[in-house]
């Protein structure tokens, strides 16, 4: 086809005034991308006007109207004060919410377990090997669904109801209702810790700038990362030492059917998070493992001997390399656990697609809440796509 | 999985080109047996039993309407569909009816596009909770988890009763009605809430039907009916006469057993009814010996009740609104005539 396509440019500029306008091919890709462009508009105006009309011979109402209207149904878990009389659109958020939730802290924790694994798995040490490569082939071969229902039933199955809850810390309950623990109640020192902590972020970004400047004249290197780390815990601990060390927890107590006060997490957060993270992690860990493999070891060997260290050869040397391979399919398991996060209908997690889901019903309004439901998993997919690239192209390897 | 469901019958929703008002009953015909909605997992209601074979008071219904179109009630396939599922599969003409306990309320009747027929059962929502609670009443519920169906009536009742109340609650919703009694027996839900029958159903087969209690508060009125899509008078019209049939049946006391000794009757009313004297059934755009057909393999109302929820069954729920009206319940036929 290229081969093709430059020979006609040739012939092109050769005879360039006689050349008729359909063996053009510049003007011949305008009319083929006009001519699709056409054909796509017709189907989709089709499909459309057709739609709109079957709904509307069938007196079905159609819009987006309903958004507004009291949603009068309950939500089990939100990070918002929700309530059944909120409307549609509150509870369709709350559930977006809530797929964020288990999509980001799930994105996070399997890319951390993930790489764990995946060095594991290339250990010498026979056994740790073994069991990361056990690992990897049993949760890549059980169905994600399967390993929900799985981690489901053994919260409700095996976990006794609240008034027998197992105590493991003081404050801390685990029952059928999910781990319950102490959270903290609000004293200004927080505050000021947490700003603190944003000051000395800003600092450290300022001490990296001048640490590389001094390198780049003098040659001497600074141990950044030793003296950021004492820095970001160091400060925000003083600054809350000095306003006296508060601690003020709101301690979980059993009354009635549950406990009140304190912060949970459900059965269905936790099972659902378990299976997404033990099932994509693994996946990434044969993510990591074939970026690794895919420096040479010849790389390793001339850093050394370049005189570089163990942590600078990793850092400056193969984890380019190696991220180059591992970030664009690391990618897609990312976008892989968002969208199996909609298996949560399954077990009663709250997420998007099972609010989505009751919308539908409750208003009967089908094609509204599955473009609903497409727009918000597009743009959670792009949105995280968006950033990968951005991260992709930050640690390409320069071509010189 | 479900997702895809949803999706694809929005899809056929899409592309359904032909009229909507195109004859119902045409197609059943052409295609040689009726396609109807169940839910498929309630006992008495909709269930294969352990030879495959549907029981259950929907199911019957299904088959009568089978049997009134093609003088044989076996001719139904029986699409088991979630509360989620299956006002969308009607609309889009996966099905051809739900018989599936599912509510007449407004909304449904109206911008949902559907109409229903005459109520088949009349129902109550109600709470079942451990008897280890000691619960006596559902206003001593605050601050319990209750498992419930998402998109049903039932979800929208419970929330309106705990704010009235002004009780907590926090709701599980597991769109499987297997999924959910399963999480409510093992102890993750104080409370599981649903139509009474329902109810009762699903504690006759809980692994300890014994420890489960079902409070007395009825918290609803749950008129469940056979539903059609808007816009086909004469299929709306056959489903609506057919359950009212079981019922005038019962009233005439016409049983599968005697209908054909009362094919000799002399009362007139039951020689229109059961087709001796000719015309309803052609009314209906049916045979006339629709009627007769129904009752002869399917049964009355009292019998198919009996059969499938009465006394003598594990559910053992009482006649109550279901009685006929001569006997103190809601069941109530138009004149055949």
């Amino acid at each position: 086809m290229i081969a093709v396509s430059k020979q006609s440019i040739e012939i092109e500029t050769v005879r360039e005034e006689s050349v008729p306008f359909w063996l053009d091919t510049k003007k011949r890709a305008i009319f083929f991308q006009i001519l699709v462009l056409l054909i796509v508009g017709v189907i989709v105006w089709y499909l459309a006007s057709n739609t709109i009309e079957n709904l509307h011979k069938q007196k079905i109402a159609t819009g987006f109207g309903f958004l507004h209207k009291p949603a009068s149904f309950e939500i089990g878990e939100s990070p918002i004060p929700y309530s059944s009389s909120d409307t549609y659109a509150k509870a369709l958020f709350v559930g977006a919410l809530n797929t964020l939730k288990v999509s980001f802290i799930g994105i996070v924790v399997t890319v951390i377990l993930g790489t764990f694994i995946g060095i594991a798995r290339l250990s010498s040490n026979w056994l740790v090997s073994k069991l990361a490569a056990t690992y990897i082939e049993v949760m890549q071969d059980i169905p994600v669904l399967l390993q929900l229902f799985f981690w489901y039933a053994i919260f409700y199955e095996n976990l006794p109801p609240p008034r027998h809850a197992i105590s493991p810390i003081k404050g801390v309950y685990l029952c059928n209702r999910g781990i319950i623990f102490p959270r903290l109640e609000y004293h200004p020192a927080y505050g000021y810790a947490l700003t603190m902590l944003g000051i000395t972020c800003i600092g450290i970004w300022l001490l990296r700038k001048w640490a590389r400047k001094r390198q780049e004249a003098t040659g001497k290197t600074f141990p950044l990362f030793r003296v950021s780390l004492a820095m970001v815990i160091g400060f925000p601990v003083a600054v809350w030492i000095a306003f006296g060390a508060p601690i003020m927890m709101d301690v979980p107590k059993i009354r009635g059917f549950n406990f009140t006060g304190g912060a949970s997490l459900s059965p269905e957060f936790m099972a659902l998070l378990l299976g997404l993270v033990l099932y994509t992690s693994a996946f990434v860990a044969e993510i990591v493992r074939a970026g690794i493999q895919s420096v040479s070891k010849g790389q390793w060997e001339a850093a050394l001997a370049l005189g570089l260290s163990h942590a600078q050869v990793l850092r400056l040397v193969v984890l380019p390399q190696a991220l180059r391979v591992i970030v664009p399919p690391l990618t897609s398991q990312m976008l892989n656990l968002t969208k199996n996060s909609s298996l949560a209908v399954a077990i009663g997690y709250p997420d998007f697609v099972s609010v989505a889901n009751t919308t539908i019903n409750q208003t009967g309004q089908a094609i509204e809440g599955v473009a609903l439901i497409m727009l918000v998993y597009l743009t959670f997919s792009l949105s995280t796509s968006a950033f990968m690239n951005w991260y992709n192209k930050k640690v390409k390897l320069v071509e010189r | 999985m479900r997702m895809w469901r949803l999706i694809a019958i929005a899809g056929v929703l899409f592309l359904s080109i032909s009229a909507v008002q195109a004859g119902t009953l045409d197609d059943v015909k052409a295609r040689g047996y009726l396609i109807a909605g169940v839910n498929g997992s309630i006992f008495g209601f909709s269930m294969p039993d352990e030879k495959g074979v549907w029981r259950g008071l929907d199911v019957d219904t299904a088959r009568a309407i089978a049997a009134a179109i093609f003088g044989d009630a076996s001719k139904v396939k029986f699409v088991p569909l979630t509360a989620v599922q299956r006002l969308p599969a009607l609309q889009s003409k996966e099905v051809d009816v739900l018989c599936r306990n599912t509510t007449h309320t407004l909304t449904r009747d109206t911008v949902n596009g559907l109409n229903f027929a005459h109520v088949n059962f009349y129902d109550g929502q109600g709470f079942m909770v451990h008897k280890k609670l000691g619960v006596k009443s559902a206003k001593e519920l605050d601050g319990a988890t209750v498992c419930v169906l998402p998109g049903t009536t039932t979800e929208l009742n419970a929330a309106d009763f705990f704010k009235k109340n002004n009780m907590k609650w926090k709701p599980v919703v597991i769109e499987q009605a297997t999924e959910l009694n399963k999480a409510f027996f093992s102890g993750r839900c104080d409370v599981l809430t649903s139509d009474t029958s329902q109810l009762a159903a699903h504690r006759a087969v809980a692994p300890n039907p014994d420890d489960y209690v079902i409070l007395p508060e009825i918290i609803s009125k749950e008129p469940l009916a056979p539903v059609v899509r808007h816009g086909d008078d004469q299929w709306f019209d056959i489903v609506n006469w057919t359950v009212m049939a079981l019922i005038q049946a019962e009233e005439f006391g016409i049983t599968s057993k005697n209908v054909d000794e009362m094919l000799k009757s002399q009362d007139p009313a039951i020689q229109r009814f059961l087709g001796v004297t000719p015309g309803l059934g052609s009314a209906l755009g049916l045979d006339d010996k629709w009627a007769y057909n129904i009752i002869k393999q399917v049964g009355n109302y009292g019998e198919i009740f009996e059969r499938n929820v009465g006394p003598k069954t594990p559910l053992g729920l009482p006649r109550g609104l279901n009685a006929l009206w001569t006997q103190g319940g809601l069941m109530y036929a138009a004149p055949f005539r």
